[in-house]
C-alpha cells in the first residue's frame, strides 16, 4: 500500500511522518506537493501539521483552497482513507471535510507536551489494533487545537461516535485539568460520519519510537494497514 | 526611488550622530584619500560599530583557543563553526544576542533573534536540528519584567515553532541585575554532510551577486549602530530599529536555500544580518579578495521613496545576498520561484577589491572592502581596565551573620519555588521541542539530547552561565560557566566537542567594565584548554546598561557534546525504587553567591566556589566512562541551589515517576552549607544496587571522590535529619511557582 503526505510550502511535520511512515511502518510513501494535483496513487493521504501557508490569517484558512486540497476533497468523498494530525485537522475543518472549527487554545498560548488520549472505539479503520478505552501518549504541539462546537454539533458527534481520541488523565478520566488547550468535551480527535476521514491535534508521528518517548503513535498508523488490507464493508467505519 | 539622489553635505554633527569618533574619522579619510560623502559615512558607520567589527574585543577574543583537529571552519571565519562528527557529518552551531531590540519590542525582538541564527546555520548549507536560548531577566515581582519575559517566550515560540526547528533547552535566569536590560541569547545548531557546507565567499569576477527571501524595506535601518550604544530614555523611540520577523518566509529560504546549496549552483552565501546588503557584500568580497558592484536600484523593495543609504542600511529579516556561479542563474532563479520567493540579480563581483555601489549606473560609493571589515582596516582598541571596588567589597562574607534555627523543609520549598530554580514549563511548553522527532532529551534535564539520524550517535547540547558568579568573580565565574557546560553534557552522556560564545556586558569604554569582560575571557579561555573544548566563534554584546547600572558580566557558553551511542543517554531523574544513591566530588563550606542567600537572605555577595579544573575534568572523564560502561542508571550535575535542590530534582523532574529518596550524607558541615552551598565538580548519580560496588571502585581507581549517600525509595525526600518532606510538596512548589508569579501578564508596554 501506498501513503501520501501532503506538503503545504510552511508544512514542517511532512518529513517527520514520511519517516515515520517509511522506516518504521516500513510502507511506500511519497510527498505530494501543494501545487500538484495528482495524489500518485496514494492509498491513504496524510496532511502533516505545520503552518500550511504561513498560518498569520487563520490556520488552514488558506490551504482549502491549494490544487492538491480539491484532488484530496475529491478521494475523501470517494471513500479514500484521509488523516489530518494538527494543523492538517484544521486544515480538514476549513475545507468543510470535518465539521467544527479549531480555535486559539483556551490559554492563548502555544503548548507542546505529552498528552494521554483515550481510545473511544476500536472498531475504526484507525484504530483497530487498539483496544476501546485504551490510553495512549501522544504529544501535542499547537496554538489553535481548541475544538469548538459552534452549532451545538459536538452531541451530534458524540450520539454518532465520532469523538475517537479525547484528552484524559493518566487515570482514564476526562478532566478539565488534562484538557491542554480548552476542546469541547476534551476532544482530541474526530471522524467524519462515513469514518474514512479522521482529524486529531496529537501527533501521532511523534510517538512511533521508545527514544522519542512514545511508540503508541505507531498503533494508528498500524490500524490503518490492516484497515486497508481489509476493508471494511460498506457504510461501517 | 528617486533617478536623482542628492547626497546631503557631512557634517561634524553628523559623523558624531553615527557614532564615529574623530579618530575614527580621520582614518576613514586617509583610507579614502578625501572626505567620505553621506552614502559612505552610513556604511563605515555600521562596518565599523561595535556590533559588526568587534573593535574593542577582538584582541581578546583572539587569546581564547580557536585550535581542534575536528574543527572544520576558523573561529568567525565563516556564518557559523562546523565540527567533524564522523560519517562525513558536521554539526553547525552559533550563539547570538538579540539583547537591545528585545528590552524595546520583545516580542519582534526575540523573534528576529532566532531568524538571524537559524539563517546562519543554513548559509552554512546545514539543516537546522535544534534550537536553544539563554535568557536572563529581571525580577518577576516587576510588571514590566513580567510583560517582557511574555513577549521574548511568544516570540522564541511562534519564529521557531512555525519554522519547524524544536526548542529544546536553555536556561531561564532572574536577577535585578537585568531588570532595564533583558540578556536574549538564541543558539542553533545544524547538520550538514561536508561535502555539502557552504562558505560565505563572493570570488570569480563576472559572477553574478543576487539578493534572494523577502523585498527589502524600512525595518531596522542602523540597528548595529543601535545594539552599540547604551539603552536609555530615548531608546523607546528606537523602536523603528527592530526588525520584523516573518518565519514562514525564513521556512521557504530555508528549503530553498538548502537546494542552491546541495546542486553546487554558488560560490557562496551570506546572511543579511546586521547593517543588511552592506555587511553581507563587504564581508564576501574581502574573504574572496575580491570586489563587488552593487546595482543599489536593482533591489527588490517593498516601499517607495527609499534612499540609496536607507537600502544599504536596511536590516529587514529574511534575505540572503548569493555569489552565484555564472551560467547558474536562471536554475537558482527557478528554485526561487518554486518556493514563491524573489531572487534578483542586483550586481557582480569584480577584481578591484572595491565594495561599489551604484545608482542608475552612476557610482555613490566606492570603498575599498577590506578596509571594512574585521581583520582588515577596522580599528582594534585595547581598552583601559580597572579592577572595579566592589569586588573586595562583596566578597566579604562572615557566615555567623546566618542564623542556622531554620524549618529546613520550608527553606527547601521556598527554594524550588523561588523563580530561578522552579520548573520552566510555562516558558518550554510554549516551545515546540519535538519537531523533526529527534528529540531523546527536550527541556528539564542536565543538557538536551538529539539523535542522529541514521547513524547510532547522538548530539548534547546545553546553554550556561551563571551572571552572579560572573559579578563577583568574573574569572572564575566564566571557567564554572564552561565547567558546568561540560558537566552537563557529561551527564547527558555526551563527550564536551566545542563552545559558541556570546559575550554580554556593559559600556567597554568604562575601564571597571572592561576589566569584567577581560578576566571572564581569561577564565573562559583558561577553562576551555582544559576541557578541549575550543571556541568556533560566537557574539559579543556590549553597552548593555541604563543610567542605573549594568548588567551582571554574562558571557554565556553554548556548549555541543558528542554521545557516542544512544545507549549512553542518561537522564538526571531517579529511575527505580532501591537503586543506590552515590555523590561525586567534595561538599565544602561555601555559601557565597549562592540561590539560598539571593532568595532566603536577600544578599548578592560573598566569594564564588572555588574550582580546580584539573579535578573537575577528571571527573568527568570518570563518569563519562562509567555512563559508557553501563554503569549509571542517572546523573545530575549538583548545581544552583546546591545538594538538597539537586536531589529534589532528581526526585520529581520525571513528574509521571516521582521517586522518593533516603540520604545520610553524614557531613559536619554547617546545614545551610550541606544543603545549599553550591560546591562545584559534584554530580549525583545512582546505580542499580548489582552495580554498586563496581561503580565505587570505578571512581575510586579514577581518584574521584565518591560517596554512597542513600538509596531511591518511598515517596519522601529524606536528608539527614534535617529535611523529611513529602514529594507532593515538593511537587506542588516546584511546578506550580511560574505559573503563579507569571499569571498576571500585562499586554501592553509597562514602563517602569
Amino acid at each position: 500500500m501506498k501513503f501520501g503526505v501532503v506538503t503545504f510550502p510552511g508544512s514542517n511535520c511532512d518529513y517527520d511522518t514520511y519517516a515515520a511512515v517509511r522506516f518504521i511502518l516500513g510502507e511506500e510513501v511519497e510527498f505530494l506537493w501543494h501545487k500538484s494535483s495528482d495524489l500518485a496513487g496514494s492509498d491513504v493521504v496524510i496532511l502533516p501539521g505545520g503552518f500550511s501557508y504561513g498560518d498569520y490569517l487563520r490556520a488552514g484558512a488558506i490551504a482549502r483552497f491549494s490544487p492538491i486540497m480539491q484532488e484530496v476533497v475529491r478521494f475523501a468523498e470517494a471513500g479514500g482513507i484521509v488523516i489530518g494530525i494538527c494543523n492538517g485537522f484544521q486544515v480538514l475543518t476549513e475545507v468543510g471535510l470535518l465539521p467544527g472549527a479549531l480555535i486559539r487554545n483556551s490559554h492563548l498560548r502555544f503548548a507542546c507536551k505529552q498528552t494521554t488520549l483515550r481510545v473511544e472505539r476500536s472498531d475504526t479503520r484507525f484504530t483497530s489494533g487498539c483496544d476501546k478505552g485504551e490510553l495512549l501518549t501522544i504529544p501535542i504541539a499547537h496554538g489553535e487545537g481548541n475544538y469548538y462546537d459552534f452549532r451545538g454539533d459536538i452531541d451530534e458527534l458524540e450520539r454518532s461516535g465520532q469523538v475517537l481520541f479525547r484528552f484524559v488523565d493518566a487515570t482514564g478520566e476526562v478532566t478539565s485539568e488534562a484538557n491542554p488547550n480548552g476542546s469541547a468535551n476534551n476532544v482530541a480527535g474526530i471522524l467524519n460520519s462515513k469514518g474514512n476521514v479522521l482529524g486529531m491535534m496529537p501527533h501521532p508521528e511523534r510517538a512511533v519510537e521508545e527514544i522519542l518517548g512514545s511508540d503508541d503513535g505507531l498503533k494508528i498508523f498500524k490500524s490503518v494497514r490492516a484497515a486497508f488490507a481489509t476493508p471494511h464493508p460498506a457504510g461501517q467505519a | 526611488m528617486s533617478a536623482k539622489f542628492k547626497q546631503p553635505k557631512v557634517t561634524a554633527e553628523m559623523v558624531a550622530n553615527h557614532g564615529l569618533n574623530k579618530e575614527e574619522y580621520r582614518k576613514i579619510k586617509e583610507i579614502l584619500g578625501r572626505e567620505p560623502n553621506f552614502t559612505e559615512l552610513g556604511i563605515f558607520s555600521v562596518m565599523w560599530s561595535e556590533h559588526c567589527s568587534y573593535k574593542n574585543s577582538i584582541a581578546l577574543l583572539k587569546t581564547l583557543p580557536r585550535e581542534g583537529e575536528a574543527l572544520l571552519t576558523g573561529a568567525g571565519e565563516e556564518n557559523a563553526g562546523a565540527v567533524d562528527i564522523g560519517h562525513g557529518l558536521a554539526v553547525v552551531f552559533k550563539i547570538e544576542s538579540h539583547n537591545h531590540p528585545s528590552a524595546i519590542e520583545p516580542y519582534q525582538g526575540a523573534a528576529t533573534g532566532v531568524g538571524g541564527i537559524l539563517r546562519d546555520i543554513f548559509t552554512m548549507g546545514a539543516r537546522p536540528i535544534a534550537s536553544l536560548n539563554s535568557l536572563h531577566f529581571g525580577s518577576p515581582d516587576n510588571p514590566r519584567v513580567r510583560y517582557l519575559v511574555d513577549g521574548v517566550v511568544r516570540g522564541i515560540g511562534d519564529y521557531g515553532n512555525s519554522f519547524g526547528v524544536p526548542t529544546v533547552a536553555g536556561e531561564v535566569f532572574f536577577d535585578e541585575a537585568y531588570t532595564a536590560n533583558p540578556i536574549i541569547n538564541a543558539m542553533a545548531v545544524g547538520i550538514v554532510k561536508h561535502s555539502d557546507l557552504a562558505t560565505a565567499t563572493a570570488a570569480g569576477e563576472g559572477n553574478p551577486i543576487m539578493i534572494v527571501g523577502s523585498k527589502t524595506g524600512r525595518d531596522g535601518i542602523h540597528g548595529a549602530t543601535f545594539a552599540s550604544e547604551e539603552l536609555s530614555d530615548a531608546s523607546q523611540e528606537r523602536r523603528p530599529a527592530v526588525q520584523i520577523g516573518d518565519p514562514f518566509t525564513e521556512k521557504l529560504l530555508l528549503e530553498a536555500t538548502l537546494e542552491i546549496i546541495r546542486q553546487d549552483l554558488i560560490v557562496g552565501i551570506q546572511d543579511m544580518g546586521a547593517a543588511g546588503i552592506t555587511c553581507s557584500s563587504t564581508e564576501m568580497s574581502a574573504r574572496g579578495e575580491s570586489g563587488i558592484e552593487i546595482h543599489i536600484d536593482k533591489v527588490p523593495v517593498r516601499e517607495t521613496g527609499m534612499t540609496p543609504y536607507e537600502i544599504l542600511l536596511s536590516e529587514s529579516q529574511e534575505r540572503m545576498l548569493v555569489c552565484v556561479k555564472k551560467g547558474c542563474e536562471e536554475r537558482v532563479q527557478a528554485i526561487f520561484d518554486k518556493w514563491g520567493l524573489d531572487s534578483t540579480i542586483v550586481g557582480h563581483v569584480t577584481s578591484d577589491k572595491m565594495m561599489t555601489v551604484k545608482l542608475h549606473g552612476e557610482v555613490i560609493s566606492r570603498i575599498p572592502s577590506w578596509d571594512l571589515v574585521l581583520g582588515g582596516g577596522v580599528p582594534v582598541y585595547h581598552r583601559e581596565t580597572k579592577r572595579p571596588a566592589y569586588l573586595d567589597e562583596l566578597a566579604k562574607l562572615n557566615l555567623t551573620d546566618y542564623d542556622l534555627s531554620r524549618d529546613w523543609n520550608d527553606v527547601l520549598t521556598t527554594m524550588l519555588a523561588s523563580p530561578n530554580l522552579c520548573y520552566k514549563g510555562w516558558v518550554f511548553e510554549q516551545y515546540d521541542s519535538m519537531v523533526r522527532t529527534n528529540t531523546a532529551v527536550g527541556p528539564g534535564s542536565d543538557a538536551a539530547v538529539l539523535r542522529i539520524r541514521k547513524t547510532d550517535k547522538a548530539l548534547a547540547m546545553s546553554t550556561d552561565c551563571n551572571g552572579r558568579y560572573c559579578y563577583l568573580n568574573p574569572r572564575r565565574g566564566a571557567r564554572i560557566a564552561v565547567a558546568e557546560a561540560a558537566r552537563n553534557i557529561v551527564c547527558s552522556g555526551g563527550r564536551p566537542l566545542a563552545i559558541t560564545n556570546c559575550l554580554n556586558f556593559g559600556n567597554p569604554y568604562k575601564p571597571e567594565i572592561y576589566y569584567t569582560f577581560s578576566e571572564a575571557v581569561k577564565g573562559m579561555g583558561e577553562a576551555c584548554r582544559v576541557f578541549n573544548t575550543p571556541v568556533t566563534g560566537g557574539n559579543v554584546s556590549f553597552y548593555n546598561e541604563d543610567p542605573a547600572r549594568a548588567v551582571f558580566p554574562t558571557p554565556t557558553i553554548g556548549m555541543i557534546g558528542l554521545v557516542e551511542h544512544i545507549s549512553h543517554i542518561t537522564t538526571q531523574w531517579f529511575k527505580d525504587d532501591g537503586d543506590i544513591i552515590f555523590l561525586l566530588g567534595n561538599t565544602k563550606e561555601e555559601l557565597g553567591a549562592s540561590e539560598y542567600l539571593k532568595v532566603i537572605h536577600g544578599h548578592t555577595k560573598g566569594d564564588i566556589p572555588d574550582i580546580d579544573l584539573a579535578e573537575e575534568k577528571k571527573t568527568q572523564d570518570a563518569l563519562l566512562s562509567a555512563i559508557q560502561a553501563g554503569l549509571v542508571k542517572s546523573a545530575h550535575d549538583v548545581a544552583d541551589g546546591g545538594l538538597a535542590t539537586a536531589l529534589a530534582e532528581c526526585c520529581i523532574t520525571n513528574r509521571i515517576h516521582v521517586r522518593g529518596a533516603s540520604i545520610e550524607a553524614g557531613s559536619t558541615l554547617r546545614p545551610d552549607c550541606l544543603l545549599f552551598g553550591e560546591s562545584q565538580s559534584r554530580v549525583i548519580v545512582t546505580a542499580s544496587p548489582d552495580n554498586s560496588d563496581k561503580i565505587e571502585s570505578h571512581f575510586t581507581q579514577a581518584g574521584v571522590a565518591i560517596k554512597r549517600i542513600g538509596s531511591v525509595g518511598g515517596s519522601r525526600l529524606e536528608i539527614d535529619d534535617l529535611i523529611d518532606v513529602s514529594l507532593d510538596n515538593l511537587i506542588d512548589a516546584y511546578y506550580l511557582a511560574m505559573d503563579r508569579f507569571m499569571e498576571k501578564i500585562e499586554t501592553a508596554p509597562v514602563t517602569t
